[in-house]
């Protein structure tokens, strides 16, 4: 590949901007912006002061530091937290009330908002900055009972729901991230599948961050009713920026006796240029609760981008005989930092865990797996199975990994197996000789390193996954 | 085809060919003999473009200079290496490797690339010549493979890649007598008028069933005999100790 294309190609292709008229609310986080938010989102009075509650409890909490990837402090009076296009204030009731750039920045993003596109067979809901612009099949689903939504309509059209699930898995206070969440979160996804019922197509949020100076703070909130099945799957990109901006989402997973969710995580959102500058600070709390017997949680991630990755997708196993399960790639090039994994709480009898990390380093990036395995004592015959394995690719780079692993059952069992490898010159030369160039083969055998993972992607996810562990990675090698 | 003028390589600061002459023409086979260590393992990779060797002398390959092209150029235009110790690589489906080449090959030469259906009917077609079972192909690369099994997959990929020059560096060392007809048959159904092979093997038994034009001894870095197939029978016999 001549190094021009291969300069265009490493480019960032979701780096634009789209021109459109927002609505701020004023700058600076405080009582009036939160009230800002919530009249703007027509919210009833118990939400306001839910968020009331835990803006107050953020006053005493203190920005977490133990994190590998250290950054400068962030100022918060100076962010922006509510930016939406002025078209979308009052929520268009149908595509073709929609400000006709947002669709062409949809369009731009490959993320298919006109229905017409039926064969893809993925319902989506549509971020753009602060407010969901579009959420599609949306008829479709409700004739099997199915609520997928906005998470501000939910509020509005199935309060119950909201008010029994919302901040049942993360709580109020939990951590400053949060609870800053809880206070100021604008919008995001939910999902409510009834008993019995198997959703019959992939549901999928988009995320798209556009304004500047905007932080961007989502709320997803699913429920998977006893013996219901959803597969959701999320994406994110964000334009090119010199600045930081912060992404601190909340995601509440709840699935009740013998329920399924499966929630997968292609995340490229801006990274910031070759020498640092700029990018995404990813700080999502995202957890899930098995609460009835039998149930299963399984999180997919595929982590690209981002300036600094921070989140540690959990699943809290409460029922007897609840699983859960991880699987990551995390892929960190130039000077992106991660610092990812899981929690599996194991407080059930006969509960099971699966970790599998797939961690990738380039250029001057830094990457740590740090999980937690814990065994409550009640929680007899649980099992967890972790694998983490770290590939290096350059001198500069790094790969850490930190197990906690906390055991207060005799019964129980856990394995950890932990590899780290550097990309082998001769697998290289093998691939060359056999007429791949080098970002061929390094692709291909990144992707082999990355199999298991990938696997559990579903299909039209996969493919695409694939390309962006090949582009996150071009020029890393030779 | 080829044109080896006074070749020298060294790695590490190891001088390792000391200058070598050699001319190939289509529709020949070379056979490379020698003792341990003579250098011919390393005439194999600075042909195919191994990373870090420094070379002097000229190798000409169908009028263009060699080392001026890097590894994959060299493949695309028809240089492949059988390789003594094929790669592992996790995760990596057999049949998408054998794609993913075929298509790189076929691409740089201009060729419209296959598509998976189209290629599934050709490698099954190419693996049954060789014996090869179809479960076999959608088995990681080389993962778990017997010596058998990865040699063979090596002469599976010659035979789908089609290349003008064909080296083959000790294919038959580890393996059994019937792998060893497997790979010699490939070899013999490939031969054509077209291309060439250069075999590297410290044994006759692999001559017994690949018949060579030329035989060539290849000792502390230059070639110190040339011969037809008959000195191979007579290396067999009397060693290498009367000729370096």
């Amino acid at each position: 590949m001549k190094t021009e294309d291969l300069k265009n190609n490493q480019e960032y292709k979701y780096g634009f901007t789209t021109d459109v008229e927002n609505i701020r609310s004023p700058k600076g986080l405080n009582e009036d912006t939160i009230k800002f938010i919530s009249n703007i989102k027509k919210e009833p009075k118990w939400m306001l002061d839910w968020r009331l509650k835990a803006y107050n409890r953020l006053k005493v909490l203190k920005e977490p530091n133990w994190q590998k990837p250290k950054y400068p402090k962030i100022n918060y009076q100076d962010l922006y937290y509510y930016s939406a296009p002025k078209s979308a204030s009052e929520k268009p009731k149908s595509l073709d009330e929609i400000d006709p750039k947002i669709l062409e920045t949809y369009k731009k993003l490959g993320i298919p908002l006109v229905e017409q596109k039926r064969l893809n067979g993925i319902a989506v809901d549509a971020v753009f900055d602060s407010v969901s612009v579009a959420t599609t099949f949306k008829d479709e689903l409700t004739k099997k009972g199915i609520i997928f939504c906005s998470i501000s309509e939910a509020i509005q059209k199935h309060p119950d729901l909201v008010k029994k699930y919302l901040g049942s898995v993360i709580p109020l206070s939990d951590h400053y991230f949060a609870t800053l969440n809880s206070a100021v979160f604008t919008d995001g996804s939910f999902v409510y599948i009834p008993p019995n019922t198997k959703c019959p197509m992939e549901l999928s949020t988009y995320f798209r961050i556009n304004a500047s100076e905007t932080g961007q703070f989502e709320r997803t909130l699913i429920i998977a009713d006893k013996g219901s099945y959803v597969s959701y799957l999320e994406g994110c990109t964000a334009p090119m920026r010199d600045e930081n901006q912060l992404h601190a989402a909340n995601v509440e997973l709840i699935a009740l006796d013998d329920s399924e969710i499966k929630y997968s995580t292609v995340q490229n959102w801006y990274p910031g240029d070759e020498k640092g500058v700029g990018g995404i600070y990813n700080f999502v709390t995202k957890r899930g609760a098995c609460r009835g017997k039998n149930s299963k949680i399984s999180w997919t991630q595929v982590e690209t981008g981002s300036a600094i990755t921070w989140k540690y997708p959990s699943c809290i196993l409460q029922g007897d005989n609840s699983v859960g399960e991880f699987y990551s790639i995390a892929i960190t090039n130039n000077f992106q930092k991660a610092d990812t994994g899981t929690k599996m709480i194991h407080l059930g009898k006969n509960t099971k865990s699966k970790i599998i990390s797939k961690g990738i380093s380039a250029g001057n990036a830094d990457n740590m797996y740090r999980g937690l395995v814990d065994i409550n004592n009640k929680a007899s015959n649980s099992r967890n199975y972790t694998q983490c394995d770290s590939l290096l690719m350059g001198n500069k780079c790094g790969a850490h990994t930190v197990p906690y692993i906390r055991n207060k059952n005799s019964t129980s069992t856990i394995e950890h197996e932990a590899t780290t490898t550097k990309i082998n010159e001769e697998q290289l030369y093998y691939c060359n000789q056999r007429g791949l160039d080098q970002e061929e083969a390094v692709s291909l055998i990144v992707n082999g390193f990355c199999k298991e993972v990938l696997q559990q992607l579903p299909m039209e996810f996969a493919v695409e996954a694939q390309k962006l562990v090949a582009i996150s990675l071009e020029g890393s090698v030779g | 085809m080829l044109n080896i003028k006074n070749l020298e390589a060294t790695i590490d600061n190891k001088h390792i060919l000391k200058g070598l002459n050699l001319d190939i023409n289509p529709g020949e086979v070379h056979a490379i003999m020698g003792p341990n260590g003579s250098g011919k393992s390393t005439l194999a990779n600075v042909l195919s473009g191994k990373p870090g060797y420094e070379t002097k002398g000229k190798i000409k390959y169908n009028g263009e200079s060699l080392v001026e092209l890097s590894t994959e150029e060299r493949a695309q235009k028809g240089i492949f290496l059988a390789f003594q110790y094929p790669l592992e690589i996790p995760g990596v489906n057999t049949n998408i490797f054998l794609k993913t080449s075929l298509n790189s090959v076929r691409k740089a030469k201009g060729e419209q690339e296959l598509d998976t259906l189209t290629f599934l009917k050709l490698i099954k077609e190419k693996a049954s010549e060789l014996g090869i079972d179809e479960k076999f192909l959608s088995r990681q690369l080389n993962v778990g493979f017997s010596g058998g099994e990865k040699k063979k997959n090596e002469i599976l990929q010659m035979k789908l890649l089609q290349p003008k020059l064909s080296i083959l560096d000790e294919t038959d060392s580890g393996l059994d007598i019937d792998a060893l007809k497997i790979v010699a048959d490939g070899v013999n159904s490939y031969k054509n008028k077209e291309n060439a092979f250069l075999i590297i093997t410290h044994y006759q038994r692999l001559l017994d069933y690949i018949k060579p034009d030329f035989v060539h001894v290849l000792s502390n870095g230059k070639i110190v005999k040339t011969g037809n197939a008959e000195l191979g029978v007579q290396l067999e016999k009397t060693g290498y100790s009367n000729i370096v």
